[in-house]
């Protein structure tokens, strides 16, 4: 009981502090920008732990985030073997090869205004469309190991790039290109000094929807076989075993690995795109 | 309609490309067949073929490669036979009026729908109800925001096995529930974020216009913001819709669901029916197709309406 009571009074008075925060003067600065949604963050996992305990939920229906705790630490062989075979081989790998075909597709079928209009509303389409459905066929053609893990990854990220590349290769205005022709540049110097810095943050946010996507292509991938490691297996498996501590320990790690991916890329882009009104306005 | 031959061109090419591809794809299996029924290939002996190239293959047993077509259990299905098996489950089988037994593509796709339907109600609401969260209070711009964005990159596939034993341990029968909850955590950021934008989109001084009407916040709401609003809306809902039709079926994948077109999914898979796989995978696509294009109706429709048709 001592637990639920502590755990609201918790609530109440982190929520009072986010509210004198967020009105306060320094509102504005990084230091609250980052402590609120901290504050925010730290009281649902109170509140977690302060529920199961309270309630007296078993650990095989809802284990508590201080019981995850312990079994992440106890077992971080395992989930860095599987963090290695998820990641490292199956969504990484996909991601880079599908992200460099579909950049390359995009900068062939921008030749040709015909083919641009074609595949611009396919591409759309087929972007909306639930692809992680192919995983079961794509295992059944590459095998149980990475290969189909980043075979799934591929077509997964495919569309979503392709799509924002050829859009953004259509950003530059007429002016700006003849601007290049007046200075007598050729298509190759148009495209990489005009064209392709143009359409960087609409790459970058292709990339960015590739992300998370590569990752649950790859994890799903694991649901239809694979060697006996990798986050999905363990999941699978470890939901059939009553394993649950080690599967929300697993749940943390994808979370984790997806969060520092999305931020990885969104740290690139801010390195990379700084000239862009979107990022000047972040960093001011 | 301008754009109509060119999308027809390339649609066309997909379907020129996949049936060549079929080809090299099935060339062992209808060349194992062939042999069994008593065909010379060469090299003979499945095993004696593993460390052969596909190409070389064809090029010796060329008039075994129109096989590769008709083949019942293929790696790759032309487009005919995905079609053929798409008619027989749907259409073929309505019209004997067996249009809700257990192996006709309706009955599964209408239980996906409704999975889809129900979380894309509950994501709609949420995101909506945190758009305006997030437009009036700064307590939850700051707090909610981060952990909206930190959510998306989470990927739901991993957590879709838990929210479907935590629910049944709930006491929770049936699967709408836990696809639905799956289906609105892909569902409500597009509209959040949509809706956050639209929300914000009046400008300084038809803000302060309705000031000086001395307008409430209230009215200022519902007379303003929200008809501002509308045109993000629509734009967010149809990614929504199609985010949530393919949370139900993330849903229905790994989880042993027996009905829905993500369970004919792993159905085909577990007893190796390409067949099943690739009409589930194509109905989907169609009702993501019927989907979208619902709401593009009701959104040109209710733009016209509000004088701000595009």
């Amino acid at each position: 009981m001592s637990w639920l009571v502590g755990a609201l009074v918790f609530w109440a008075a982190a929520w009072l502090a986010n509210i004198r925060l967020a009105n306060s003067r320094w509102s504005e600065t990084r230091a609250v920008r980052i402590a609120v949604p901290l504050l925010f963050g730290v009281t649902l996992l109170v509140l977690w732990e302060g529920l199961v305990r309270g309630l007296g939920v078993s650990a095989v229906i809802l284990p508590a985030p201080s019981q995850v705790a312990e079994t992440f630490a106890a077992s971080t062989d395992t989930l860095w073997q599987d963090f290695r075979q998820t990641v490292f081989k199956g969504a990484l790998r996909g991601y880079v090869i599908g992200c460099i075909a579909a950049f390359l597709t995009a900068i062939l079928i921008d030749r040709s205004a015909f083919l641009t209009a074609g595949l611009l509303p396919v591409g759309n389409f087929v972007a909306a469309l639930p692809i992680v459905g192919i995983a079961p066929i794509l295992v059944s053609w590459f095998g149980f190991d990475w290969q189909s893990k980043a075979a799934v990854v591929v077509v997964m990220v495919f569309f979503p790039i392709l799509v924002n590349t050829v859009q953004g290769l259509r950003e530059t205005d007429a002016m700006q290109r003849d601007l290049m022709r007046t200075y007598a540049a050729g298509y190759m110097q148009t495209l990489i000094k005009l064209r392709l810095p143009a359409a960087l943050p609409f790459v970058f946010n292709g990339l960015k929807i590739a992300t998370t996507l590569a990752l649950i292509g790859a994890i799903v991938a694991e649901y239809f076989g694979s060697p006996t490691r990798g986050m999905g297996f363990r999941i699978s498996t470890g939901v059939g075993a009553l394993a649950i501590d080690l599967v929300w320990a697993e749940i943390a790690v994808a979370a984790m690995a997806g969060t520092a991916f999305y931020g990885l890329v969104a740290w690139i882009e801010a390195r990379v795109t700084f000239w862009h009104p979107s990022q000047r306005a972040k960093s001011r | 309609m301008r754009s109509l031959l060119p999308i027809l061109t390339v649609l066309a090419a997909i379907l020129g490309l996949w049936y060549l591809a079929v080809a090299p794809m099935n060339i062992r299996v209808a060349l194992d067949q062939a042999e069994r029924g008593g065909a010379t290939i060469t090299p003979e002996g499945s095993l004696a073929r593993k460390d052969v190239s596909t190409w070389v293959l064809m090029v010796r047993n060329p008039d075994h490669i129109s096989a590769g077509y008709t083949l019942e259990r293929p790696r790759l299905p032309t487009p005919q036979q995905v079609g053929q098996e798409l008619w027989k489950t749907t259409g073929k089988m309505a019209m004997r009026g067996r249009a809700w037994s257990k192996r006709s593509l309706i009955y599964h796709g209408w239980i996906t729908l409704q999975s889809t339907f129900w979380g894309f109600l509950l994501g709609t609401t949420l995101g909506i109800l945190g758009a305006v969260a997030i437009v009036y209070s700064r307590v939850s711009d700051l707090s909610l925001m981060p952990w909206a964005i930190i959510s998306q990159t989470v990927p739901i596939v991993a957590l879709a096995p838990m929210i479907i034993v935590l629910s049944s341990q709930l006491g929770v029968d049936g699967r709408v529930v836990p696809k639905a909850i799956i289906s609105a955590y892909l569902c409500y950021f597009p509209v959040l974020v949509g809706m956050v934008k639209g929300l914000r989109s009046p400008g300084r001084d038809q803000l302060d216009l309705l000031r000086t009407y001395s307008a409430s916040g209230l009215q200022s709401f519902v007379k303003l913001r929200l008809p501002a609003s509308i045109p993000y809306l629509f734009t967010s809902l149809k990614v929504g819709i199609a985010a949530a039709l393919v949370g139900t079926i993330v849903g229905e994948l790994p989880t042993g669901a027996i009905s829905g077109l993500g369970a004919r999914i792993l159905i085909g898979d577990q007893f190796g029916t390409p067949l099943a796989i690739w009409s589930a995978l194509i109905a989907a696509a169609i009702l993501a197709g019927v989907l979208v294009t619902l709401l593009d109706i009701v959104q040109r429709l209710t733009l016209k309406r509000m004088g701000m048709a595009a």
